[in-house]
């Protein structure tokens, strides 16, 4: 049992200080990824319309503003994924199962986004 | 009231009713929602990842992908993730002018509740729609 306070153990825990940027980190990739949404989608769908076979997926990619657009992208969904993914481990998941899911959260989204961000890359410069 | 324990040493306080006894209201449902597609999306990213990567590794590669994607499941997936997107999309602007101090008043919330369910139909319909009659067309 602690001698201290409940109001001395907050104040000496305090706030991890971490909120704001997440906050602010959630909204600006939400920002961004509203324009880059929409042209992903009709990228997409004219690419379907085209027949969708690979040929077509590498020479929309070889084009820079695709490539650059599409790097935009992925890497803001990623992390918009990563921050929104971890705020519903918080609010539902609690004890040990929390932090274990948390970290594989993280470290699962870094993994998924450098694969996304380097296979563009690939098809980009060639396929 | 429920009588819970935070599991910390602090004594058991009442907590008030839950989720479970107030009736669903548009507001709270799209809510719920919003955190639902997010969570679906999530799937639609790995997707994403591993259509790129498949089209990295070759033709063989990706005609795994193309396989699946074509398939009966790949084609239900495709449709659920589209409505997500669009549904996500829409109410994410909503929450965005709300983070401008936008949109409060219970009218308002309301008809912006009610215009992004529209939208996020609209908008899945019109994607399918068009491309299903360009490729009967072509």
């Amino acid at each position: 049992m602690s001698l201290q306070s409940p109001l001395a153990r907050v104040r000496h825990l305090g706030a991890a200080k971490e909120g704001v940027s997440h906050w602010w980190g959630q909204r600006l990739t939400a920002l961004l990824l509203v324009p880059l949404a929409l042209w992903f989608v009709g990228s997409l769908w004219s690419l379907v319309v085209g027949g969708a076979d690979r040929a077509a997926l590498v020479d929309w990619l070889s084009g820079p503003v695709a490539a650059v657009l599409m790097l935009l992208f992925l890497g803001a969904t990623f992390y918009h994924l990563k921050l929104g993914l971890q705020v519903v481990i918080e609010d539902y998941v609690h004890g040990y199962c929390k932090w274990v899911l948390l970290v594989l959260n993280t470290l699962l989204c870094l993994v998924l986004g450098l694969a996304a961000l380097y296979a563009v890359i690939v098809l980009a410069v060639g396929g | 009231m429920a009588e819970q324990s935070s599991g910390n040493g602090a004594p058991a306080r009442p907590v008030s009713p839950h989720l479970s006894i107030y009736r669903p209201q548009l507001t709270s449902v799209l809510s719920i929602l919003h955190r639902m597609t997010g969570v679906i999306l999530a799937s639609g990213a790995a997707m994403l990842c591993a259509w790129l990567l498949t089209a990295a590794a070759g033709e063989r590669y990706y005609a795994w992908t193309e396989w699946f994607l074509t398939s009966w499941l790949g084609y239900a997936l495709l449709a659920a993730w589209s409505w997500c997107l669009f549904y996500h999309l829409c109410n994410g602007i909503r929450h965005l002018f709300w983070d401008a101090g936008l949109g409060f008043s219970l009218k308002q919330t309301y008809a912006s509740g009610a215009a992004v369910v529209v939208a996020s139909f609209v908008l899945t319909g019109l994607s399918w729609g068009l491309g299903l009659a360009c490729n009967l067309a072509g």
